[in-house]
């Protein structure tokens, strides 16, 4: 695991004064994810803008800059909306972004805000053609008279430019939040949910979709429970799951009916009794939900843990991570200031060994599955110069014995959250949004899966 | 007693969240209302037990108690019972169904008491101002005397069950500004 992580500095989102603490709140990110290859990753923000980064090819003549991740295209996807129908404004706000496969040379992604899916098709275009007969360099329309000859426009080489454009708007499908998109293996289809409905779509069609799960009860006061993730399975496109606000897990697979409301399996694990607490349903609900790489294995997270799940056995998870346990018995004050409702992701690396997940103060930990280690790490300016060396950080709780460098439970900043994550899915690069700032962190040493 | 008052400041505490996330930006948003509302529940429930265990022993919210000096395991109880009564609304209703609840277990006392008063009822009432009159009757057993040890046992049961609450409370800043409580189980 990445004893020794190399930081790239901190690739500032949209301008973001470094001498004050003000963040423009359309700044926040909100979504980050690779691509299959890891060669593009992107976000998104609250202002409903995307930012693709590109990594740079490798070069043997600058060893250091091998594999830096630089800007390679910003567009606004989604623009604040107003329904009129309820008098609602609909936020702007990018959900979810995810990456088709490559089929081509273009790159296909679907970005997703409360209540409209959009794909987008990122192509370069390095060449024009010159040469017309009936427009002359500038565009303007040639006089006929003087054209005595024709010839045939060439390619010419120009200035690579990356060209944005939505191919379809996927609209008026959801009556509540999107919260997930998932694209289905068979590349052709994907789903979205929200809070009490999934949907399935044909990347094509965007005038119908078809309802998958329904959850809503005939009388909405008798609503319990609200869908929280979903995900596809990644190799088995029958399959899916989706998480709950109850703590649930539930594998659904089409072939069995057209509407999924009878799950598969039910994944759940019992509850404590003695843990039992006012903020009991609360921490309970499942922030995220992913199938691991090799489809075996679902990671979720919920507010003070994180925990992985094999397929094949729905009583209780294989194994839990206590991600920041020292909060449990501070449980009264986060509702008070509403972080308890706050909603971290959570991500595998390529090879399913290790799992990563953030938490506050702008740390994230990650969990080794094999060797049973786990680490605290800081997204921070101050320790992320160029090529240093990220250093283990450790909360301790309050009243118990302290090092030098360790923070104390009630100094740590609630306000500096890392809610999105993401995972390069071949090689030990991570992606990590705090706030405003996205902070990339390469493992030099150990940069193969292992 | 403590963990009623816990549960009420979670229930004012959720329902200040709903109310303000009616204006928020992007609507109304349904997981967070759930939860807000299944909290504001379990507190609810929380509250209605510890106030009926309550109720069902302990004396009331009168200020001078000569014994919350002496039982030690029982300030937390008395404050909460003493915070009630800075609810008019709903002092009213618990003093009502103290008394519905006194009524039960100790019917028979009363009868006996009511025997006894009632031939001096005339003498009393001309003695008596009209003033007083409409005063709490005072055939109602005094609450003062009613303070035993084995509710005592019975109210601890209850706090040690919810113990969390108990730690809790002690981080909790100054509640926002009250809401009575009757509005916030209606709205429930």
């Amino acid at each position: 695991m990445g004893e020794d992580t190399d930081s790239t500095p901190a690739l500032n989102h949209h301008g973001f004064l470094p001498d004050h603490n003000y963040v423009t709140e359309a700044d926040i990110i909100s979504t980050v994810e690779f691509n299959h290859t890891g060669e593009l990753l992107a976000t998104g923000d609250k202002g409903g803008r995307v930012v693709i980064f590109q990594r740079e090819p490798e070069s043997k003549t600058e060893p250091f800059s091998q594999g830096e991740y630089n800007v390679y295209s910003t567009f606004q996807s989604h623009e604040p909306e107003f329904d009129y129908l309820k008098s609602l404004e609909i936020e702007e706000k990018i959900n979810k972004i995810r990456w088709l496969p490559q089929q081509n040379a273009a790159h296909f992604l679907l970005s997703t805000n409360d209540k409209t899916i959009k794909l987008w098709k990122v192509s370069e275009r390095d060449k024009r053609p010159e040469g017309y007969n009936l427009k002359d360099e500038e565009g303007r329309i040639k006089d006929i008279s003087t054209v005595t000859s024709l010839q045939v426009p060439v390619l010419k080489p120009m200035d690579l430019m990356v060209e944005v454009t939505p191919r379809r708007v996927f609209a008026n499908a959801h009556t509540y939040h999107i919260n997930s998109i998932s694209v289905n293996s068979d590349y052709e289809t994907y789903m979205s949910a929200d809070d009490l409905r999934i949907n399935l779509w044909h990347l094509d069609i965007t005038d119908r979709s078809f309802n998958i799960v329904d959850i809503k009860p005939a009388n909405m006061e008798d609503l319990t429970e609200v869908i929280t993730a979903a995900e596809f399975h990644p190799h088995h496109c029958n399959l899916f799951v989706y998480s709950s606000s109850k703590g649930t897990l539930r594998l659904c697979d089409m072939r069995e009916a057209a509407l999924c409301d009878k799950h598969s399996k039910l994944f759940e694990e019992p509850e404590d009794p003695s843990a039992r607490s006012f903020f009991s349903e609360i921490i309970s609900s499942v922030s995220d939900v992913k199938f691991s790489h090799s489809g075996r294995y679902l990671l979720t997270r919920d507010y003070l843990t994180a925990k992985v799940w094999d397929l094949n056995m729905e009583s209780k998870p294989l194994e839990t991570y206590q991600v920041h346990d020292y909060l449990r018995s501070k449980l009264c004050s986060l509702y008070e200031n509403d972080c308890i409702f706050d909603k971290f992701e959570c991500a595998w690396n390529g090879s399913d060994s290790v799992i990563m997940t953030g938490a506050y103060n702008n740390f994230f930990r990650m969990f080794d599955r094999n060797t049973k280690r786990d680490v605290t790490l800081e997204a921070s300016r101050e320790s992320s110069k160029p090529r240093a060396v990220l250093k283990p950080r450790r909360v301790c709780a309050a009243g118990g014995k302290r090092r030098k460098d360790d923070i104390s439970v009630d100094s740590l900043d609630f306000t500096k959250k890392i809610l999105h994550t993401a995972w390069h899915p071949n090689e030990n690069i991570i992606a990590i949004a705090a706030t405003n700032n996205l902070y990339i962190f390469q493992d030099k040493l150990n940069s193969e899966m292992h | 007693m403590e963990v009623s008052a816990e549960a009420k400041r979670i229930m004012v505490v959720a329902l200040g969240k709903l109310y303000s996330s009616r204006t928020q930006r992007g609507g109304l948003r349904l997981h967070r209302s759930l939860l807000l509302t299944l909290v504001m529940k379990s507190a609810r429930d929380i509250y209605h037990a510890a106030q009926a265990t309550a109720q069902s022993a302990a004396p009331t919210c009168e200020p001078q108690h000569p014994a919350v000096n002496v039982i030690t395991t029982r300030p937390a109880a008395a404050q909460g019972l003493q915070s009630p009564a800075s609810h008019p609304a709903e002092e009213s209703r618990t003093a009502g169904s103290s008394t519905e609840l006194r009524c039960a277990p100790h019917a028979h006392d009363h009868a006996e008491n009511k025997e006894n008063v009632c031939p001096s009822g005339p003498a009393q009432h001309s003695r008596k101002r009209r003033g007083k009159a409409a005063a709490e009757p005072d055939f109602l057993p005094c609450k003062k005397a009613k303070l035993e040890q084995v509710n005592c046992h019975q109210q601890l049961i209850v706090s040690s069950v919810l113990s969390d609450y108990v730690k809790c409370s002690s981080e909790l800043r100054t509640a926002p500004t009250p809401i009575p409580v009757q509005t916030a189980i209606a709205a429930c």
